[in-house]
């Protein structure tokens, strides 16, 4: 089975002022269908770059990257936004949600833009399929603003899937959340995961990173390190750890409560 | 991308911001309601002209003294040029109706025409009229029938006989007492600027009421002949105008020339005269009104382009607000032209929103001052279409540059965009 992802020799150079700033120098790399990837590395270290590289936002400066069999390295602007489109779905920081429209709008966005001419009941039924999957198909008329973090990056979860993307990646998904809602939306991903989708997470933080099975370290624009999790963190595990320990500071807390 | 679905987006994003969306439409809507009126103002000054200068009589050919006679209205006294003379007349005279058949079957009625300013008094009241000198065939050009009594006759033209035929005006102000019929063989003594000095004439006939046209009294007239008009009253020596009528409309172009041919003939090759149609006068007298409309209306356009201007530097703003959202857009796939598509439409949906409302203020206004201004008013349908289409294009060329730049938006930078 070919390689959802097959990055070889990847480089990026930057050319802006006087000094050409090397951000990736020569990552060489394959993921296969069904992994978890945390990709992981100081400020600096060039993982921002390769995480634009691989979501076809960027092009490469040298080496090749073949998504799904394809090689999009030297494509044109409209070829990527195509393959973005069908190919791959985007989970970002701050959700990166279109205020004032609702969450069943908001995750039919990808639709709108779709190669295939959908009519409207279709997109509304993907979308409320989506929703559904991330457990928000009774939200799905509120708008951001009447949404939680979690909630609101779960409906940003559900735009990513609406497509049937082969790849999932996801840029610091719970850089916004409190630990609670974070064990919460590692549980969506890791639920997507089990069911086939392919994920690539960006992260620094080594506790979320526990949560995905492989990851990378970056330093500098090089892989220096590529290993499976040892000791997986499971979602609803921790989740009952956290539930533990709140009802026990509860307890010795407030006695009379 | 589908255009219905861009429109709706396109709309929905204008109504998330109702207020701004309005002032900046004002600009366009200001504008085009103003050219609506001006439009509206001119086209019914026009039809007044027209129907004015329509209900001089039909098929009518008007001789001026002057080169440039055009200027002169056709009541009110025309001071300058003495170039028209009663030898003139009468040339015409023997020429069309005496002369030859093929001259005849061009020209019906002929008559010479004397004006000037005088005061008649009667009674023991006196009242300030324009008095016309004109001959037998004046009733008939100007399809005038006399009401009460007689209109003079050719005897009487040639005797220069003091004999009057006034309009109801003059009886209801000299005569306010009497009826029309006993008014017929009153005395009445008329005061010309020419020095005439208190002639006495004798009316003999009342004309038939023709009320208002425009703000001129129709019916303030009083009808002398013409050679004792230049005798008695004005002491002049030289025609104010001579009235012609064509047998019919494909006689007057040929009436026209054949009239011009016969005068500067005899005026020895010297054009000191013109000789004109109702087409011909109205489009003198409507000249100016255009020339202003043209004005007014480029000033009004100079408040639409402002308009775009307007909704360009609103749509500026908007794409940079929405930096992040393009950025989003963009990462989910859409295509440059897809963003562009999104922008210009809505700038256009602006601007022709705004141009429709413009319209309907414009029509709005200028019913409104039609009715409690009186001044006429005919909303044209072209200028309304042309409003419409304007305001579109305004949208398209005045939305485009920010558009282009929302399109040309690298989503990496657009989603870093504080």
């Amino acid at each position: 089975m070919p390689s959802v992802v097959k990055i070889e020799d990847l480089h990026k150079i930057y050319d802006s002022g006087d000094v050409p700033v090397h951000a990736v120098r020569g990552v060489t790399l394959d993921i296969q269908q069904n992994e978890f990837v945390a990709l992981m590395g100081a400020s600096g270290s060039g993982k921002s770059t390769l995480m634009n590289m691989l979501g076809c936002l960027d092009r490469p400066t040298r080496g090749r990257y073949l998504l799904d069999g394809v090689d999009v390295s030297g494509l044109e602007k409209n070829e990527l936004a195509d393959i973005r489109n069908q190919k791959l779905g985007f989970v970002f920081q701050g959700f990166n949600l279109l205020s004032r429209t609702t969450a069943l709008e908001n995750v039919e966005l990808p639709c709108l833009y779709g190669k295939k001419r959908l009519s409207s009941r279709k997109m509304r039924e993907r979308a409320l399929h989506c929703l559904d999957i991330v457990g928000l198909s009774n939200r799905a008329d509120h708008m951001p603003n009447q949404l939680s973090g979690g909630q609101q990056q779960r409906v940003a979860i559900a735009r990513a899937l609406v497509n049937e993307p082969q790849l999932l990646l996801a840029d610091e998904p719970t850089g916004n959340l409190d630990s609670r809602t974070s064990i919460e939306v590692m549980g969506v991903f890791q639920k997507l995961n089990d069911q086939g989708i392919t994920i690539v997470m960006v992260t620094h933080e080594l506790d979320v990173a526990r949560y995905c099975k492989r990851y990378l370290i970056l330093r500098d624009g090089v892989v220096v390190r590529d290993e499976p999790t040892q000791d997986r963190s499971l979602a609803e595990a921790e989740l009952g750890k956290l539930r533990e320990a709140e009802a026990a500071a509860k307890l010795t807390a407030h006695p009379a409560a | 991308m589908r255009f219905f679905i861009t429109l709706r987006m396109a709309l929905r994003a204008l109504s998330r911001n109702t207020m701004r969306s309005i002032l900046t439409a004002l600009g366009i809507i200001i504008g085009v309601a103003a050219v609506i009126v001006m439009v509206s103002l001119g086209n019914g000054t026009k039809t007044q002209v027209q129907a004015a200068i329509a209900s001089l009589g039909d098929n009518l050919v008007l001789i001026f003294p002057g080169n440039q006679g055009q200027g002169g209205g056709v009541r009110s006294g025309f001071g300058g040029a003495t170039t028209l003379t009663v030898a003139d007349a009468d040339a015409i005279i023997s020429s069309f109706q005496h002369g030859d058949s093929d001259k005849e079957n061009t020209v019906g009625a002929i008559s010479p025409y004397v004006t000037g300013r005088g005061q008649i008094l009667a009674n023991g009241l006196n009242w300030g009229t324009q008095v016309y000198g004109v001959s037998p065939d004046f009733p008939l050009i100007r399809s005038w029938r006399v009401a009460e009594g007689v209109f003079f006759d050719d005897a009487e033209v040639v005797s220069t006989a003091k004999v009057a035929v006034v309009g109801k005006t003059i009886i209801d102000n000299l005569f306010p007492d009497s009826d029309t019929a006993s008014v017929i063989g009153q005395s009445i003594r008329i005061f010309g600027q020419g020095g005439g000095g208190g002639t006495p004439f004798r009316i003999i006939g009342v004309m038939a009421s023709k009320g208002f046209s425009g703000n001129q009294d129709q019916d303030d007239v009083i009808f002398i002949p013409y050679t004792s008009h230049m005798k008695r009253i004005s002491r002049r020596t030289s025609l104010s105008q001579i009235y012609v009528q064509a047998k019919d409309e494909d006689s007057v172009a040929k009436a026209k020339s054949d009239i011009s041919d016969l005068l500067t003939q005899r005026h020895n090759g010297t054009v000191d005269f013109s000789v004109q149609d109702q087409a011909d006068i109205t489009a003198a007298r409507t000249a100016s009104t255009e020339a202003m409309t043209y004005l007014l209306g480029a000033i009004a356009g100079v408040s639409l382009f402002v308009g775009g201007i307007g909704i360009m530097n609103i749509m500026l703003v908007s794409v940079t607000e929405r930096t992040r959202e393009i950025g989003i857009r963009l990462a989910v796939g859409a295509h440059g032209s897809d963003v562009l598509m999104q922008f210009l439409i809505e700038a256009i949906v602006l601007s022709s929103l705004g141009g429709l409302i413009g319209v309907v203020l414009g029509i709005v206004g200028s019913i409104l001052l039609g009715n409690y201004k009186g001044w006429p008013v005919e909303p044209s349908t072209p200028a309304m279409a042309i409003a419409v289409a304007f305001s579109a294009a305004v949208g398209v060329f005045f939305g485009f540059y920010p558009a282009r730049k929302a399109a040309q938006l690298d989503p990496i930078d657009a989603l870093r965009y504080e």
